[in-house]
């Protein structure tokens, strides 16, 4: 009875994640997807400035941040829109989409001034 | 016209020639075409009645032929002058000063109507110059008018007297404290003619106070060089501005008027009058030949204390530079001030000095032959004493007749500064380059100084260059000339002088290398060789190539003196100049393009994994609104959206952040609108939605 492995523990617990996550609506999903790839294509930026060093360091931080800044504001996004959030009961989502749209562009418009 | 032009040109021409002369030499031909460059008349006449009196004058003195047009215009003027009511006291007085000059005709009405307003002017007067003009006027129409009188000419003399500050300084008026030495000129004049003008004599009391304020001008003379003596405007001289030259020239008028000019001090003045050489201006020549004359008929005085009328006699050599090698022979000319000719005379010379040694005189006192054809006395032969070098000739002159020494100043003994040059003789001259053991000479060369050659020599650090050569006068004497130099210059331009040594005739210098590694640079190679040889007495100074020399001096040690660096050209200052090189920092390196580019294939593949993950989640355009207006909105918005993307890629490309941002904002405003709508009308549709 309690000689249930580590291994196995860990199984089950990755099942009921997955199963728990299928029930997500699809357009969190499609958030979360949104996130993954911008977070991949940082780390892909920062592995590539590992290897050929940090010239110029002003092109890597725009390059890096912006990944990273739209990562965050997608998850703010993500926060607003679920309804299972309490908090932003009343927020409609379009204008939390709307928000988003806005920030990302003055976030690139910063992005691509810093870029040089 | 232009015939008169050219003739101006000529003249100026000429005048350029007149040199200033060094000593003083009495007036000459160049003081007559100074007259005519200055005093040439615009169309015909005068600018002013005292510029006409000042042309006639000086025209007059000099002995220059008038214009038969330029006196008639003068004539005209003056009668003119006269003739009006309205002229003031001056101008009759220059009118009256240019008459007696041009000696043209006055009717004796007018001449009534000129004493009556003078006689009220000098009733009406307060100012010296107002007595001056009236006074001036008078003493003028006396000359015409036998029977002129002055009334009351105690009271005037007394009221011009009072202007006198005692110090020999005159004042102008009795309220303007300004004066000066130039008004006392005036001041003496203007005396002499109310005393000319009185019709009893004055109280000679009176009289005799002026010879306290004489004396006291006479204090302030000033002396130069022993020979020349003027009035100079005094300290606190006011606004006069009169120069020395004006202000001299205005005592001796005054003093002349009165005939207190001693003696002694004519020939000190009549010197200052002729060191002015040719004046530049018309006022400074009229100045200077109006006081010559005076001082030269000085006989015009009024017989007030003893008849002292002296004339001075110039003495003055033509060239004070005598050369042995022409055979010159000394020459004396005697003149009055005003170039005329002396009374019967003899010239001595009584000694010759070296200059600058008080040692007995090189010659005897003897005379001096007279030529009456050229007007020179001549010493034909110079004595054999007198060898080159500079010298001071004394002069004396001997006047024949007894009678004329009261009437003449010969001013005693006149030195003068003579030069006497010749061709010295250059002997002997050769150039050795001398080994090191005492005595022995390597190579051993004639030089011609006269000729062209150079000499070709070559040494090295242990020789020494000897120059030798000999100087002699031409009577044989031993020379010292003022430079003998010798000049090495190496082919990089630096130069070493050194000067030649004596021993009575033999100049010799030795150069001896060793000794002079270091003050030349330890620069070997090729040396240019010149030597100096100069005098002011020397007929025949010499600079001259002699050669060149190869010199091969030992290596210079490390802190060895760099040579100057050479005079640069300095219009090379313009040119171009050398080209900077930069040092930039070294470029950061980067990395190679294929790893660059595999990199970016990488970055692509997270948006591919992204579009892979929405089509297998099942996204679709399902919700998209159908209602046209909507739909137009929609598709107006992601292309909003698009273009702003667009934009920041140019922003990135070339565009700078104002352009972009002006950009942004048109498409901003455009896009929160068209977003509005399309956001609005979906929330509404599934706002719909949720209450349906």
């Amino acid at each position: 009875m309690g000689r249930t492995s580590s291994k196995e523990d860990a199984g089950a617990l990755f099942h009921s994640l997955r199963s728990a996550y299928a029930a997500t609506p699809v357009n969190l999903k499609i958030i979360d997807l949104y996130v993954g790839f911008a977070i991949f294509t940082a780390l892909i930026q920062v592995v590539y400035m590992a290897i050929v060093g940090s010239f110029p360091f002003n092109s890597f931080l725009s390059g890096v941040l912006s990944c990273f800044g739209t990562a965050v504001l997608a998850v703010c996004l993500r926060i607003q829109v679920n309804k299972e959030n309490k908090e932003f009961k009343d927020l409609p989502p379009e204008r939390a989409f709307a928000d988003f749209v806005l920030c990302n562009l003055v976030l690139h418009l910063v992005i691509m001034n810093f870029l040089g | 016209m232009a015939r008169s032009l050219i003739g101006f040109m000529v003249l100026l021409l000429f005048l350029s020639t007149c040199e200033a002369s060094p000593i003083y030499q009495p007036i000459s031909v160049c003081h007559r075409s100074a007259a005519l460059v200055h005093f040439s008349p615009d169309h015909g006449s005068f600018k002013s009645l005292e510029e006409t009196y000042e042309a006639l004058r000086t025209f007059d003195v000099l002995g220059i032929q008038k214009k038969p047009n330029v006196t008639a215009t003068a004539c005209r003027l003056i009668s003119e002058a006269v003739g009006s009511s309205s002229s003031t006291p001056k101008d009759l007085f220059y009118a009256l000063k240019a008459n007696s000059v041009a000696k043209c005709k006055i009717n004796d009405k007018v001449f009534q109507g000129i004493i009556t307003r003078l006689n009220a002017a000098v009733n009406d007067a307060s100012s010296l110059l107002d007595f001056h003009y009236s006074v001036g006027g008078l003493v003028l129409v006396k000359s015409s008018k036998p029977d002129v009188h002055l009334a009351n000419a105690d009271g005037i003399f007394r009221s011009v007297k009072a202007f006198s500050q005692g110090d020999g300084k005159w004042r102008y008026s009795s309220n303007n404290p300004e004066s000066s030495a130039f008004a006392a000129g005036i001041a003496l004049e203007t005396l002499a003619g109310i005393v000319s003008l009185a019709s009893s004599e004055l109280d000679q009391s009176l009289v005799s106070t002026l010879n306290n304020d004489i004396s006291k001008l006479f204090d302030s003379i000033e002396k130069y060089d022993n020979e020349v003596l003027y009035f100079d405007v005094m300290l606190g001289d006011g606004h006069d501005h009169q120069g020395p030259l004006a202000t001299t020239s205005s005592i001796v008028r005054g003093l002349t008027a009165f005939a207190a000019l001693p003696g002694n001090k004519i020939l000190g003045l009549a010197n200052f009058f002729l060191g002015v050489g040719v004046p530049g201006d018309a006022k400074d020549l009229f100045n200077q030949i109006d006081s010559l004359a005076c001082l030269e008929s000085n006989r015009q005085g009024f017989p007030l204390a003893l008849l002292m009328v002296s004339i001075p006699l110039i003495l003055f050599l033509p060239s004070t530079v005598l050369s042995l090698t022409k055979k010159d022979s000394l020459q004396v000319k005697v003149n009055t001030v005003l170039g005329l000719n002396p009374p019967p005379l003899t010239v001595k010379l009584v000694g010759a000095f070296t200059s600058g040694s008080k040692d007995a005189s090189l010659v005897e006192s003897q005379e001096l032959g007279f030529d009456a054809g050229t007007g020179l006395h001549n010493l034909n032969n110079l004595p054999k004493s007198i060898d080159v070098g500079s010298y001071t000739f004394v002069f004396e002159i001997v006047l024949h007749k007894p009678e004329d020494e009261k009437v003449y100043v010969t001013g005693g003994q006149k030195k003068v500064p003579v030069f006497v040059t010749g061709l010295i003789k250059i002997e002997n001259a050769e150039i050795a380059i001398l080994g090191s053991d005492l005595g022995s000479i390597e190579t051993q060369k004639k030089l011609d100084l006269a000729g062209q050659s150079a000499v070709s020599l070559s040494a090295n650090h242990l020789r020494k260059l000897r120059v030798s050569f000999k100087l002699t006068t031409p009577h044989g004497l031993a020379f010292n000339p003022h430079q003998v130099l010798l000049k090495l210059r190496h082919e990089s331009k630096v130069e070493h002088l050194f000067v030649v040594g004596n021993s009575g005739e033999q100049f010799e210098i030795i150069l001896n290398f060793l000794g002079l590694v270091e003050k030349f640079f330890y620069l070997s190679g090729r040396y240019d060789i010149e030597l100096t040889v100069g005098d002011v007495v020397m007929d025949n100074s010499l600079l001259r190539a002699i050669g060149h020399i190869e010199l091969d001096l030992p290596e210079p040690p490390e802190k060895a003196p760099r040579p100057p660096p050479q005079p640069v050209d300095p219009y090379s200052r313009y040119g171009p100049k050398a080209e900077i090189t930069h040092i930039f920092k070294a470029p950061e390196k980067r990395p190679q393009k294929e790893l660059s580019f595999a990199f970016l294939g990488l970055t692509f593949l997270p948006l591919l994994g992204f579009l892979f993950g929405l089509y297998r989640l099942g996204v679709n355009l399902k919700n998209f609104p159908t209602n046209t207006v909507a739909a137009t909105f929609a598709v107006l918005f992601h292309v909003g959206i698009g273009a702003v993307l667009l934009l920041y890629v140019f922003f990135w490309l070339k565009l700078d952040l104002f352009q972009t941002l002006k950009l942004l904002g048109l498409l901003g405003v455009f896009l929160v609108f068209v977003g509005h709508r399309i956001l609005s009308y979906l929330a509404a549709t599934s706002a719909k939605l949720k209450s349906a």
